[in-house]
Formats: C-alpha cells, structure tokens, sequence
C-alpha cells in the first residue's frame, strides 16, 4: 500500500477571532469548518495537516455558538507549517471567507491554551414584540433567585439542571433598546462556561419560569465576547492579550502582529 | 418597480427548521445583481432539496453565463423542505430565490432543470408556493414563463399542462437566445401579451411550447397525431447541441455551499454525449455526439476552479470518462501538478478494463484505495449484449484481478434488473459472477479481505432509446428475481460473505417508468399525487407507490389506459410516440433497427473509432465527432 511522505511538522500556531454574522448566522459548526478549511486553501495558507490517508488541516475551535446564533467573537487556533505575519492571514482569510464568515483579528500563539481563558461569554438577546419593562422585571427577578431548574432536550434525551448559577449578570440594555426603535427589549448577559455549558436559551427558559417571559417570535441572540473574567463584576477582557504580551519582541513578525492587534477595531470591541 | 427581499419575513421562521442554512444564500460565487438594471430575470430552479441541487452543473453554468451578461438577472431557487413549506404557507410568504430573496412570481422566467422525472411533484410545490397557477392555460401576463430544460425534458408531455415551454438539450446558446427575444419583446412594451412571446419563442424552431400542439387519441388510447394548431410553428422541436466546448469553459467560479451537500468537489465535464451506444442509456442517446474539452482546457478549468473555490476534490464528470482520448496524459498531468497538496482527483469512470486501472492508481497516488466501481450492466453474457455492453466475463475478472493485484480491496458492480428478454437465470448469472470475483481477488492477493458490493437498480426504458418501445418488467417479476439472487448469494458458505448486496424493490420503478413515457393524460395523475400531499418523489423516505397507484386508478378512469398500459406495455413500430415531434436527432428506423438487434443479440460499435453507422444525429443537427488528441500535455504549474 502507498503511503505519502510524513506531513511536515508545525512550525506557528495562530489564533484567529472570527465573526458569524446576519444570514450567516445560520451556519452549523460544521459548515464552518469546511469553509474554513476551503478559505485556507484559496488563501494558500500554509496550514498543517495530520498524517494519515485521509489527512485533516490542523484547526481547531474553542466552543463555537449553536446554529442561528450571531457571534462577535468566536475563535479558532490554525497550525501552520511555515511562520507568517498574523495580519496577513487575516486579510486573506477574510478574502477568502463568504461575507458574513468575517475575521477580526489573529496572533500568534505564544502561552497557555485558548481554552482555558476563554471564562465566559456576553451575549446580547434581542426579544421582539417584547414590552423592555416587562424584559426588565424579568431579569431582575432572575437574577433575585436562587437556582433556577430547567430542561433542556440534549442528544442524550431530557436533561435538568440550574440555569442560575452561571449567570453572572443579566440585565436590560436600555440604550441599545431604545436605539432599536422597534417593539423590542435588547438584554445584555454575563455567562460563566461551565459544564452543563448554560446557553442563552436557557436563561430565557429561567426567565419564562420565574417571570413568565413569553417572547411571540425567535429570539435573535449574538455573542459579544468570550475571555477571560476581569476585576470588576461581569467584565471580559480580550482572551489574545497575554499572547500579544508575550510576544517575542524584536521578532518582525509578531511585532506587526501586536500592533495592528491594538489598532484593530475588532480587538478593541473585544473589550467590555 | 423594486421588488422586495422577503428575508425579513422568512429570517423568524429559520430557527424553527431544519438545516436553515439551506434557504439563506450567501455562497462564494453566488451574485446577487440590482433588480432595477436588469432587463430579463431568470429564476433557475433545481427542484429537489438544496443539498441535491446546489451542485447540479446545469443550473451552475447557466447561473453563471446568465449573470455574466449585462442587463440579465439569474437567481436560483431550490425545493424547501415540507416544514418550511407549511411555515410559508401559514405566513403567506412565496417560494423564493435564495440569492436575494426575491419572489419567484417576480420574474420574467422560472426554468427548471429536469434531470429526473422524480421532481414534477416539485414542480408544482414550487408553482403553488410562488403564486404562479399550476395550469399555463390560467396564467396572465404578469406570471413568468415556465421552462424546462435537463434530460427529463426530452419528453416533457406528463408535465406539459404545467409547463409554458421545454427546451431540449445543451443549454448554453439557447438560454442567451430565449433571452434577447424576451428582451426585445419587453423593449417592445410586450406586444400581444403571453401568447406573442410564446408564438416568438415557438417560431424561433429551438423551444417547444405545449400548448401550441394538438394531440388526439385513437379510441384504443393510443396517440393518433400531434400537430401544431396555428401557423408558424414547427411540426418538430429540434434539441440543441454546442459544439466546441472549449468556447464555453462553466463553471469558472463554482458555487461553494455552505450547507453539506451531496457532491462536495469541483466538477468539470471533460466531454459530453457517449457513442457507446447502450441500449438503456438515454443520457447517451440523446447527448450524441462525442464532443471534447481538451486537455489545455480542462488543465485551466481545473486551475481556476480550485482557485476559486478551495475545493479539495476535482472530479472529471462525463459518461464515460475514461474514453476521452488523452485521459491518460490529463491523469499522469494533473495528479502530478496537484502532488502533494492534499487534493484529489476522482474520475466516475465504470468502464471495465484494465486500463481503468492504471487510471485509477494516478488518481490515488499516495492515498487509500478502498473502492472501485465497474458497471457491467447484465449479469449474464446474453444479457450483456442486448443492452449493447461489450464486455465480456473474462474482461472483467481480469480487470477486477488487476485491481486487487494493484492494492484495491472492494470492487463495486452495476448492475440492472428488468431488462428487455431478461430470464431468471440472467439475474442469478449475477451471483456467478460476484463469486467468480472474488474467487479470483483471493487467487491474486492470497488474502481473506477481499470484498465485492452488487448494485442493482430498476431497469426503466426510456424515450429516445431503443428501449422506448419495450415492455416494463412488472415490479413483482422484479422483486421476486431479486430474492432469488439474494437467497443465492446467502447460500454460499465459500462466498457469500465477502459479497454485498444493494438493491431496492420494484415499485418505484414502475412510477418512474409512467412519468418518463407518459403522454399528456398523466399530468392529471402528477397532480392528484401533488394534491394527496406526494412530493420528494426522488427520496424513497417521502415516495409512497401505493399513493402514485391510487391517484392513477382514479385519474384515469375514464380513460382507455392505465398504468399497465404505459408501463409493462410493448410498443409497436407504427404507434406515435408521446415524443415522436420531439427531436434528438435520432434516426426512428435506426432506434427500430437498433431495437430489433438488441431482441437477436446484435451488437453495435462505438462510432467515434469505427465508421458512422448512421444514428441520424450528425446529419440533422448539422454536428460531428469532436475528439482529439490534441498532442498537448499539461506542464507543471508555476509555484509563485
Ligand atoms: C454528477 C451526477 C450526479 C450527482 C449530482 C447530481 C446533481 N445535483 O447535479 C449525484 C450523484 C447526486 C447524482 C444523482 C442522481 N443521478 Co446523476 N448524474 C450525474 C452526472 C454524472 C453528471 C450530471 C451533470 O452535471 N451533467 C452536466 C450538466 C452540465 O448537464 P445538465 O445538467 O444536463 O445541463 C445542461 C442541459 O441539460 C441544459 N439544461 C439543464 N437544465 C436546464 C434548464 C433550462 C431552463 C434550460 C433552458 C436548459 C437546461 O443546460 C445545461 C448545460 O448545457 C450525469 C451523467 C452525465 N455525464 O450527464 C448523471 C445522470 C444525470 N444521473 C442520472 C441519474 C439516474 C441519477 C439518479 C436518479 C440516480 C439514483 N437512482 O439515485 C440521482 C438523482 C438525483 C436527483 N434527485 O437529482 C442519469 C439520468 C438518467 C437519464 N436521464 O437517462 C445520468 C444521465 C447518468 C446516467 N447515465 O444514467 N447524479
Ligand atoms: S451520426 Fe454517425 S457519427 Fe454521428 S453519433 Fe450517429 S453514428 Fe455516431
């Protein structure tokens, strides 16, 4: 049987920030992946792939928002076999991505694992046809309790658990309410990863529980941030600092990177 | 006047269906063009669900090339799934394009690309949702015109009541054509309304427009005459064929989904039409003649069509790939530029002979090889030479030897059921060969792991064939051979486990059969199914024949025929055909004389490398043989 050489080894690992975005927002994890993998190859991306007859592009994502969900801030970490300049992976990237699958920033990996910063989310829930007094009363008296049980249908069939714990701020954004002009309440959420991870979805189902919140159309939800937990209450900082800190100066490369990192308007969105 | 995206109205309804991402758009490639500079819209139509439509190359080129032209709108709309469908209905929101969301009734043409008859009941969801009224009787000036186009469209009756025009064959310079007559009859201020542009379209001898056709029946049910009912119009609609494909290098930018679909790779057609001549093929008869894209060609449609994509595979698409006359050099040549890049080549390529493998190993350069496909059609040698396939059982055992020799472990086979003067032994052959396979993979590999998988599909004849006139097998006669061959191949202790049977009963075939050599009557059945709920008639989840049985029983009381009659039927040589005024170019005593060979056992070769037997095509369509070698090889491509 034919086996092809040993793929080469991965010489810079990039972390990238990524948005989902309108009609997009409809992507599957899946279908993501696969047009990551395809913007790489039109981007001729020198990514690194696993050995084996069927060989896969070394990518890997860190907790990506369910199907319908818009997102700000999602993140994928690219092996490459050839170091490049993080801005150039981003343009191209870009370029290469349909619009709406758009990036919005990318370093390169310098310390610890993504993962392990990315603490928790802000999510923004745009509720239609929603009174915002109504929204409001509702998460006050959420945020009042003390555990909140509910259901959820999981591929291992019903499962309960406490939606209450991992919410660490749940509010009314009245600016952004009242900007949207329509008959709508815009909620703002603070939400800890845990296991079982609690989801948009489920606060809204501990807001119909303690408040009867009954929104008549889909909520439109979209992740803000993801990072780690800051000083104050409820803040996220941007979860690619410390590899931009930690960036080897005097080394061309990163250098740019950490400079268009701050000059970047994704990354600074990306603070809270 | 601008028409409005409805995705504001559809975007609530998407988190409560399935895969959504389906109805959205948005894929690489895709355009969506300002509605108000465009004097002609197309709305392209794959009616069947986005996973199955979406690669459709058809629908692609035509997409593109469309798009490509100043002053002309292409958007594409696909089948929504039942849940959508009742969403919409329940919202009032019509069957919709997916690139800018834009009503179907909204534009000047929808054109549905047939490649399987399975896809009428689509038509008429499609229809209904959009508004359009399902009978062109009832339709005003401000509908669109209803086309259809793809190799269904070859007999177009069982749907004619449905449909304003059908055109036949390649679509690249008719749809260019279709579209400056419209032009023109817009610019014009649409003089005499619906019926002068159909009459422009008619007289211009390249679209068949039903209603401008009379068909009266005998008292027995059979056709008596098909005749043109006003002046101008042609007595026979000609199909349409494109010479030098080379001048037409689509798709350049295929569309990348986003959704998972059926055929994730960037497909080029390195020739179309096949002279092979199996007498069960209509793809074959009606695509005649060869025709070739050379290899300098395909080497750049494959270039810029990954560039564009960032697709993984290539796959090089035809009837018979490996007959083109420098797949060699364009095999060795492309899986040498692509060395190394983790992109693969696939030919779909079920031609036994050894060559075959030498083709099949470029291809897999460094890769498994897990499976194989061969198609040799019939299981016995009798058989085989009725259907006009000229293989013979030595040439397959050893081209399967040479592929187990050379690291192959599964070998896939093709073969039918039901076909004309087939006896039950014929099929039983099958498991004869199946074990001979294998017997003669572990001979040559000395190894247990050999496996071999038998395909079976329903044999349905087909217009434009030689087969049109034959009897259907009746789907009990089918079902019951296809036990015997599996109780066979359980049988066996030595073989049978190494031997995968896949197969399905009869009964869809019998329905596919009544819709591919349907007249006129049986748009009354297509619409009862519709009306009973029948749709995805291509999905064996969602088709049920007890359904099609019943809508035809009663639609067609009053009638002197039945499903019996257009289906387990045999033809004589003097009854008209539902098709006889539509043009393939084939000669109609050829295809009696081709079917009186195929009853004696009497082969005919392949014209591209023996003399012209006189099918009729080239002559009447004023076409010919295009076939190289060019002498050209591909070079390696510039690493910049
Ligand atoms: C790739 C392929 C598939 C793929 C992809 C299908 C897809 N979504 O496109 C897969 C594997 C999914 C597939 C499945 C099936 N396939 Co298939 N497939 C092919 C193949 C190899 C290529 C098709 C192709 O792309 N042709 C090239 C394009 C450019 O041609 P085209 O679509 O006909 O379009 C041209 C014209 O027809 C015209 N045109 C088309 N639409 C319209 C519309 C208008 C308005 C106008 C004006 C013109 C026009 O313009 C186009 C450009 O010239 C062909 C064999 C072949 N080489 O043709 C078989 C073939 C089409 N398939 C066939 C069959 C039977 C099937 C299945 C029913 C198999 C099964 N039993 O499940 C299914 C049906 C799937 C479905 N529901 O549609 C048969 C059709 C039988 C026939 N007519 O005699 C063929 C011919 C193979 C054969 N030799 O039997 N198939
Ligand atoms: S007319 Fe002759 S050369 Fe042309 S396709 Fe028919 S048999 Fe072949």
């Amino acid at each position: 049987m034919p086996e092809g050489p040993a793929p080469a080894p991965v010489t810079q690992r990039l972390r990238v920030r990524y948005a989902k975005r309108g009609r997009l927002r409809f992507t599957s994890h899946r279908d993501i992946s696969r047009a990551v993998e395809r913007a790489i190859r039109r981007a001729g991306i020198p990514v690194a792939f696993s050995a084996g007859f069927t060989p896969h592009p070394k990518i890997s994502y860190a907790g990506a928002a369910a199907t319908g969900v818009a997102s700000e801030a999602e993140y994928l970490e690219i092996g490459l076999i050839t170091p490049c300049d993080p801005d150039h992976v981003r343009t191209g990237l870009d370029d290469a991505l349909p619009e709406g699958l758009d990036i919005l920033d990318a370093v390169e990996a310098c310390t610890g694992a993504l993962a392990d910063r990315l603490e928790a989310s802000r999510w923004l829930v745009r509720l239609d046809g929603v009174v915002p007094d109504v929204a409001e009363a509702a998460a006050l008296a959420f945020m009042a309790a003390g555990e909140i049980e509910v259901e959820r249908l999981t591929k291992k069939g019903r499962r309960r658990f406490d939606a209450r714990a991992a919410v660490i701020a749940c509010e009314l954004d009245r600016r952004a309410t009242k900007e949207a002009g329509a008959s709508c309440a815009i909620l703002r959420m603070v939400v800890r990863h845990m296991t079982p991870a609690v989801r948009p979805d489920d606060v809204l189902a501990g807001l119909r529980q303690v408040a009867d919140l009954a929104p008549p159309s889909p909520p439109l939800v979209t992740r803000l941030a993801q990072g780690p937990l800051g000083e104050s209450a409820g803040e996220l900082t941007d979860p690619l600092t410390p590899d931009r800190q930690t960036a080897p100066a005097g080394d061309g490369v990163a250098a740019t990177a950490s400079a268009i990192g701050t000059a970047d308007p994704g990354a600074v969105s990306a603070q809270p | 006047m601008p028409v409005e995206s409805l995705f504001a109205r559809l975007e609530p309804l998407l988190p409560q269906v399935q895969k959504p991402i389906q109805y959205v758009g948005g894929e690489l490639n895709s355009s969506v063009k300002e509605w108000d500079e465009a004097e002609v819209r197309w709305a392209l139509m794959y009616p069947d669900a986005y996973e199955v439509g979406l690669p459709n190359q058809g629908v692609q080129i035509l997409y593109e090339l469309l798009n490509e032209r100043d002053g002309v709108l292409a958007e594409r709309t696909y089948s929504v799934w039942s849940d959508l469908e009742a969403l919409m209905r329940e919202h009032g929101i019509p069957q919709f394009t997916v690139d800018g969301h834009r009503p179907v009734g909204a534009f000047d043409v929808l054109g549905v690309s047939f490649s399987t008859e399975l896809g009428y009941t689509n038509l008429l969801t499609a229809l209904d949702l959009a508004g359009i009224p399902l009978r062109a009787e009832d339709r005003s000036d401000e509908h669109p015109i209803v086309m259809a186009g793809g190799h269904a469209a070859f007999n177009p009756e069982p749907i004619a009541d449905f449909l304003d025009a059908a055109v036949l064959g390649d679509g690249e310079e008719i749809v260019l054509a279709i579209t400056e007559v419209i032009r023109e009859w817009k610019a014009e201020g649409g003089p005499g309304g619906r019926d002068e542009l159909l009459m422009r379209l008619a007289r211009s001898g390249g679209v068949y427009v039903p209603r401008f056709y009379d068909v009266s029946y005998l008292p027995d049910g059979r056709i008596q005459r098909v005749a043109p009912n006003r002046q101008g119009v042609p007595w026979r609609v000609a199909k349409h064929t494109v010479m030098d494909l080379d001048q037409w290098p689509y798709p350049k930018k295929p569309l990348v989904p986003l959704a998972e679909t059926v055929h994730e790779r960037f497909s080029v057609e390195i020739f179309r039409g096949c002279t092979r001549g199996c007498r069960f093929c209509q793809a074959g008869m009606i695509t005649r003649p060869v025709r070739e894209r050379s290899i300098t060609t395909i080497g750049d449609m494959v270039e810029t069509g990954l560039k564009e994509s960032g697709f993984q595979e290539v796959g090089l698409l035809s009837l018979s790939s490996a007959d083109h006359s420098e797949i060699g050099d364009m095999a060795k040549g492309l899986a040498d530029r692509y060395q190394g890049t983790n992109t693969s080549l696939s030919l779909p390529s079920t031609r036994v002979d050894a060559f075959n493998i030498t083709l099949a190993n470029e291809f897999s350069r460094g890769g498994r090889r897990s499976g194989l496909t061969f198609a040799p059609e019939g299981g016995s040698e009798r058989m085989r030479k009725v259907i006009n396939k000229m293989v013979t059982e030595e040439d397959l055992i050893r081209t399967v030897t040479t592929a187990y020799e050379n690291g192959w472990r599964q070998v896939k086979l093709y073969f039918m059921c039901g076909l004309p003067t087939e006896e039950d032994e014929d099929v039983l052959a099958i498991a004869d060969m199946a074990k001979r396979v294998i017997k003669a993979g572990r001979e040559a590999t000395g190894r247990r792991d050999i496996r071999c998988t038998v395909s079976i599909g329903g044999f349905v004849p087909k217009p434009h064939t030689p087969f049109q006139w034959a009897a259907q097998c009746d789907h009990e006669t089918v079902d019951r051979r296809l036990r015997a061959l599996k109780a066979s191949l359980r049988r066996d202790k030595e073989y049978g486990r190494a031997i995968g049977l896949r197969y399905h009963d009869g009964e869809p075939s019998i329905i596919e059969g009544l819709l591919s050599r349907g007249d006129r009557r049986v748009g009354k059945v297509i619409q009862a199914v519709w009306e009973d709920g029948g749709r995805f008639d291509g999905w064996s989840e969602h088709f049920s024949y007890a359904r099609w049985r019943a809508c035809a029983d009663e639609a067609l009381a009053g009638e002197p025929v039945d499903l019996d009659w257009y289906t387990v039927r045999e033809r004589e040589e003097v009854e008209v055909l539902p098709w006889d005024h539509l043009d393939a170019g084939l000669d109609r005593e050829w295809l009696w004389q081709d079917w009186q060979d195929a009853v004696d056992e009497t082969e005919v070769d392949d014209c591209r490398w023996t003399p012209c037997y006189d099918c009729g095509v080239c002559p009447t369509m004023d076409t010919g043989i295009q076939i190289g070698p060019t002498g050209k090889k591909l070079l390696p491509l510039s690493v910049v």
